[in-house]
């Protein structure tokens, strides 16, 4: 008796789910060339209710419809690019990992330059006066 | 080598330190909000899912005058918290249209029936699709539309009782 209601509760489990996701959210794409191309556009999306996570990495019922949008438009065939760009039009740069290059972010792309200087004339002087 | 030079790292350290500690110390805003407050709604047409109730559409936001944008489910606690609100901004005469995420017309139904019905029309976004598309990361939230289908305020969360005459004083700009 027991074992039958733990069976029915496992049946009765995926009905029971507030939500179905569309097939895409954890199904790959057919072409192997898009669904490469899709998944790293994942790997660079943040998931908006989560937050820390990519959308690649969240089980969150948000990061799953993200994916699913994603997959959907690259299998359309628009260029990723373009999809993260229709994204930052929506929740601004922030849903994106990849940071774009504008004065704000000037400081993130030029401190590896400078520091990488530094450390080579560091190492100049360090070596000159052996 | 100079002798000041030996003190460099020691005041690197110390920026760095200084730059840390007031991130931490600043109050964490972690809302994320919509980018496209001050645009344009984006087109959709949605089905109905409320029962008696038209689907909703861009274009019903076109019509010369303000209207609110409510955001909602019938699985979604604050949601059920914000309806005495949106109620009270009903009674105050405010048009309220609705978008419900992921529903099914019987929860729609009896959430409506439980928590009082504010809504002139509810469509159905199954996927949430056009909560993409309005930037929205969550429910509930409620947007500020104009007379001409632009958005002009955004509220992320449940409306508190303090929340409402701030809404009404967005409704009163966008007029």
């Amino acid at each position: 008796m027991k074992a039958l209601a733990v069976v029915t509760l496992l049946l009765a489990a995926p009905l029971a789910a507030q939500t179905a996701l569309p097939r895409l959210a954890y199904t790959q794409l057919r072409d192997h060339d898009q669904e490469r191309q899709a998944r790293a556009l994942m790997e660079t999306l943040r998931c908006v209710v989560c937050q820390g996570q990519s959308i690649a990495d969240s089980d969150a019922d948000m990061a799953g419809e993200m994916r699913a949008l994603v997959r959907q438009r690259i299998a359309r065939g628009e260029a990723p690019e373009a999809v993260r760009s229709w994204l930052i039009a929506r929740y601004g740069d922030y849903v994106s990992y990849a940071p774009p290059l504008r004065a704000a972010t000037l400081p993130l792309w030029l401190a590896p330059l400078a520091l990488l200087a530094l450390g080579a004339w560091l190492a100049r002087a360090t070596f000159r006066r052996r | 080598m100079k002798r000041w030079l030996v003190w460099l790292p020691l005041c690197a350290f110390g920026i760095i330190v200084a730059v840390i500690a007031w991130g931490l110390w600043q109050p964490a805003d972690r809302t994320v909000r919509s980018a496209l407050v001050g645009r344009p709604l984006p087109d959709f047409v949605l089905p109905a899912i409320a029962p008696g109730k038209p689907g909703l559409a861009s274009a019903d936001f076109r019509q010369g005058s303000p209207r609110l944008l409510n955001v909602f489910a019938s699985w979604c606690v604050p949601c059920v918290a914000e309806a005495p609100q949106l109620l009270t901004l009903k009674a105050a005469g405010v048009p309220i249209d609705a978008i419900a995420i992921k529903d099914t017309p019987g929860d729609v139904a009896a959430f409506l029936r439980r928590n009082g019905d504010p809504y002139a029309r509810v469509g159905a976004d199954a996927h949430s699709r056009v909560q993409l598309a309005l930037g929205s990361s969550g429910v509930p939230e409620t947007f500020v539309v104009d007379g001409k289908g632009v958005i002009r305020a955004q509220h992320v969360g449940d409306i508190r009782a303090e929340d409402v005459p701030e809404l009404l004083q967005a409704l009163a700009d966008a007029k």
